[in-house]
């Protein structure tokens, strides 16, 4: 049946006769692109500044490729030692030193635009990791996460980790003082896991730390096993994005059933093209006006001098920041002799795991508790689902408050303050920061609905002060118009789960009823308190009352004016 | 309203019209959707003056970005770096930033034509439910069941597919052993309980290797210390691994600061107020290098671990939980400083068999 359709359409196609037609007939009839193109060309995508976070992270992410690919030309991979011969810079002509080392020197002094293309390389990175956490707060705040897209929040949170990993591998490749240390560090933190930690820092370094295998080890999984699985996953990752169809922000008709924005051609394309050449510009300006990592003040790698004021990459901070915190005294047990020492596994294992595990739980435990299975295209206003918000901002309070503590020692310079207090600061703002943000951030999300209910009541305030007749002055409200109105009623305020009793008709106890209970607590937890939309009842009602109510009551008074004005407005 | 929602509506079959404002059943409890907003028309639409100043704009963006390309090259070609930083840096300022204003040209002129002259009607389009429907979903079970069956081990052949899976699950090791066994090189973990030190070694100043004569130790005064080897050594990776592990801090304190009562070793292990410790920190193993002479702490720069140089490098502060392991040291015939033997316990940060 297909293929008399197909030759129905060829007996009368109309012949091309544009150079971009004759060309896009010539592939069409090798690949059939027209049926990708009749696809995709206007495919709508929807229009919001939020929505190019995520393409910021990936033309980063294009960026690290190039400015990757042209370092690769002249880093030499190799931990062998050698004398430098270079003339430039001065300081470090003649000095022992690692290949490793001597060509991040020579790319940097004698390539001309090597150093311009390292310092873009590692802007990009700083940018790319920046991008895709902001973007994931982007996600998480208004639940994007959510069905269908619970597979592609775990694809997004898996392309975070290895970021951190491509950072991570990359940072170490000069062999410089700074990145040696770090990876001590590193090895440090390897050792303290339990039974396997000692052979696994072997594992890593091919012996006792530094070894001569490492850097060639890192850079191999810099340039081809982390980029390479990182890009199966950004694939990944945009494919689900188009075929799931992008979210949209509520709004007049926008519907989970439909999609409202621009079309790809040509709108997106210009846009998204622009967008990479913004991206890339940018990090280009930063690379020509910023200068990073300058390796040459600090040195091949020599276990004895470290500097102080030491800080890894931004992404790193919070890891670093929790090892500073952590208290040494007594967290370091010995069991039947064997050494645990929780000082560190604490901070470094336990820390993150915490917090890369509620990132990958949430979204199921959100489904769970709210009993929601359907699929879900437009996206939360962040106050609608405060629970949600204030664990989004507890979680970020926490971060960033590790960050922080990994410039304990910068704060405590710049700002002339001792070390120990700002630690200890830190150490109690850690556990307390969070419940506080999380209180208040449910608070205000709370007060802002609150504050939506009553403008949709009530209307705009006007600034028009009228008097009655008997003296009473008012303030004339403007209803808001339909769109606006829209905006504030069209969401849910899901209320906790209702379960079944735990005994049966005859008084048998159910099985499963205890876990049922738990999760109802956690449902409490996050819908106990909720302030419902306004529904077209209750704006009747508020019109009338105020009608029946403006002599005795001068508060709603006002809304007698106003609902004689509205009431045209509400006419559909 | 719907109907001067989207105009081209006709013009491409899969832009549907919208809004069920009109013909949504409205609910007593839910206000009805108003559907999408009028579309307004922008500037450029209305008015060709806007619209032409608009277009002259884009040209001009993608002008300055041909000249920032030409200017970069040029910068490449005639400003080549002299070695020195500061020409290094001018280089890099004048060829990136040519290649920015390539870029950024390039890249506002785009957004700038896409705001203001390309279409910007929305469009709406319908999404289908992603789960497959009605006879593509029957037709799929049954694909899918009918070729299990041809496989012929459903509820049967229970052996077959034992060693199926067995086979499949353990191939992997013919690769993994070898390369997990060998990437760890001799597997001997039992090196992080020695150093070079032994009896009788020369302690020497880093990183010049001279060895250290106790009589020009002055008081107050800190030595990066190192063992004494041949300079051969010193040029291989053997050393860099062994300094990793060797390197001490020594500091000459009054005697009467030095408090030995907590630990028995201490005044046999010091030489009149000379003490010497392990530099790599007990907590993640950084170089512990900041010391502060009044105060005769030692602190850690990479967490902030703060040692007693005074009382047997105890931790006073700080994430680490064991003090620094102390070198035993004396003077030999000649007056320099020596090792009496090797650390007494292992130095650096805690692993699981650490004290077996």
């Amino acid at each position: 049946m297909s293929t008399a359709t197909h030759d129905t359409q060829r007996e009368a196609p109309a012949k091309p006769t544009t150079t971009v037609g004759k060309a896009a007939d010539y592939l069409d009839q090798r690949t059939s692109i027209g049926v990708a193109v009749k696809e995709f060309a206007r495919k709508v995508f929807p229009d919001h500044w939020s929505f190019m976070l995520g393409e910021i992270a990936l033309f980063s992410f294009v960026v690290l490729i190039i400015s990757g690919f042209f370092l690769t030309m002249f880093f030499e991979p190799s931990m062998a030692l050698t004398r430098y011969e270079g003339e430039h810079p001065a300081s470090m002509h003649g000095e022992l030193m690692s290949v490793a080392f001597a060509s991040t020197l020579d790319m940097s002094f004698e390539v001309r635009g090597g150093l311009l293309m390292r310092q873009i390389h590692h802007w990009s990175a700083l940018i790319f990791m920046a991008s895709i956490v902001v973007h994931m707060m982007r996600v998480f705040f208004t639940g994007a996460f959510r069905k269908p897209r619970e597979i592609n929040w775990i694809v997004g949170l898996l392309l975070m980790i290895l970021g951190l990993a491509a950072g991570f591998t990359g940072y170490s490749l000069p062999d410089d003082v700074l990145s040696g240390n770090g990876l001590r560090i590193t090895d440090g933190v390897v050792k303290s896991i339990p039974l396997v930690g000692s052979f696994m820092s072997y594992m890593i370094f091919g012996g006792e730390f530094p070894g001569h295998h490492i850097v060639p080890r890192l850079f191999t999984l810099h340039i081809f096993v982390v980029p390479g699985i990182l890009l199966a996953l950004i694939a990944l990752h945009l494919f689900l994005m188009v075929l799931q169809k992008h979210t949209q922000y509520p709004g007049g008709g926008r519907t989970d059933k439909n999609v409202v924005g621009y079309p790809a051609l040509p709108v997106y394309v210009a846009k998204m093209t622009g967008n990479f050449f913004l991206v890339f510009g940018v990090l280009a300006l930063m690379g020509a006006t910023m200068s990073i990592n300058n390796v040459w003040n600090y040195g091949p790698f020599d276990p004895s001098p470290v500097s102080a004021g030491a800080q890894p990459d931004w992404y790193m901070l919070f890891l670093e920041g929790s090892l500073r915190l952590m208290p040494g005294q007594g967290t370091e047990w010995v069991i039947f002799g064997y050494t645990l020492p929780l000082n560190i596994l604490i901070p470094a294992v336990v820390v993150p795991g915490i917090l890369f595990t509620f990132l990958f739980v949430y979204p199921f435990v959100e489904a769970k508790v709210t009993g929601d299975d359907r699929e879900h295209h437009v996206l939360d206003r962040p106050r609608n689902k405060p629970a949600r918000t204030g664990l989004g901002v507890a979680f970020l309070t926490a971060f960033i408050i590790l960050a922080l503590a990994g410039s304990n020692d910068l704060i405590a310079t710049h700002f002339h303050l001792s070390i120990n207090a700002i630690t200890w600061v830190f150490r109690i703002l850690f556990f307390v920061g969070p419940v506080f943000a999380y209180a208040i951030t449910r608070r205000i999300c709370l007060g802002l609905q609150r504050k939506d209910r009553e403008l949709v009541l009530h209307g705009h305030e006007s600034g028009r002060i009228v008097r009655f007749a008997n003296g009473e002055y008012i303030e004339v409200h403007t209803p808001l118009d339909e769109q606006e109105r829209w905006l504030r009623v069209n969401y849910e305020a899901p209320a906790p789960l209702e379960i079944a009793p735990k005994t049966d008709a005859r008084g048998v106890k159910r099985k499963g009823y205890s876990s049922d209970k738990r999760w109802q607590r956690l449902s409490r937890f996050f819908y106990e308190d909720r302030v419902e939309p306004v529904t077209p009842a209750e704006l009747e009602a508020a019109h009338s009352h105020g009608e029946h109510d403006q002599l005795e009551d001068g508060e709603s008074g006002h809304q007698a004016v106003e609902a004689g004005a509205g009431a045209t407005s509400r006419e559909h | 309203m719907s109907e001067n929602q989207n105009p081209r509506t006709d013009a491409s079959n899969e832009v549907t019209v919208a809004p069920e404002a009109g013909n949504a059943v409205v609910h007593a409890d839910r206000f009805p959707d108003p559907g999408v907003p009028e579309h307004k028309h922008r500037l450029t639409d209305t008015d060709p003056k806007a619209a032409k100043r608009a277009e002259r704009t884009v040209t001009l963006l993608f002008v300055l970005s041909i000249l920032g390309t030409v200017g970069s090259i040029v910068a490449y070609v005639l400003v080549p770096p002299d070695g020195t930083t500061a020409g290094v840096r001018l280089s890099t300022l004048l060829i990136g930033l040519g290649l920015a204003l390539s870029l950024l040209g390039i890249g506002v002129a785009g957004i700038h034509w896409a705001k203001t002259l390309m279409g910007d009607r929305e469009f709406v389009q319908e999404r289908h439910t992603l789960a497959t429907q009605g006879e593509a979903r029957e037709t799929a079970i049954r694909d899918m069941n009918e070729g299990l069956e041809d496989s012929g081990v459903i509820g049967r052949r229970g052996v077959l597919k034992g060693a199926f899976f067995g086979a499949l699950a353990l191939f992997p090791l013919a690769i993994a052993v070898p390369l997990i066994g060998s990437v760890g090189g001799d597997w001997n973990i039992s090196k992080f309980k020695h150093t070079m030190w032994q009896r009788g070694t020369r302690l020497a100043i880093d990183p010049s290797g001279r060895p250290i004569k106790a009589a020009d130790v002055t008081v107050g005064s800190v030595f990066h210390v190192v063992p004494e080897t041949t300079e051969e050594f010193r040029e291989t990776h053997e050393w860099i691994t062994e300094k990793s592990k060797a390197v001490v801090l020594m500091v000459r304190l009054n005697p009467e600061d030095l408090r030995t009562d907590q630990s028995p070793e201490g005044e046999t292990w010091s030489h009149e107020g000379i003490v010497a410790y392990s530099k790599i920190c007990t907590h993640v193993g950084c170089p512990v290098a900041l010391y502060e002479q009044q105060t005769h702490h030692l602190l850690c720069p990479c967490h902030q671990s703060t040692f007693d140089i005074a009382d047997s490098a105890k931790v006073v502060f700080g994430p680490a939980n064991r003090r620094l392991p102390q070198l035993p040291i004396t003077v030999d015939d000649e007056g320099y400083l020596v090792a009496q033997d090797d650390f007494a316990e292992p130095i650096g940060p805690s692993f699981w068999e650490r004290l077996k």
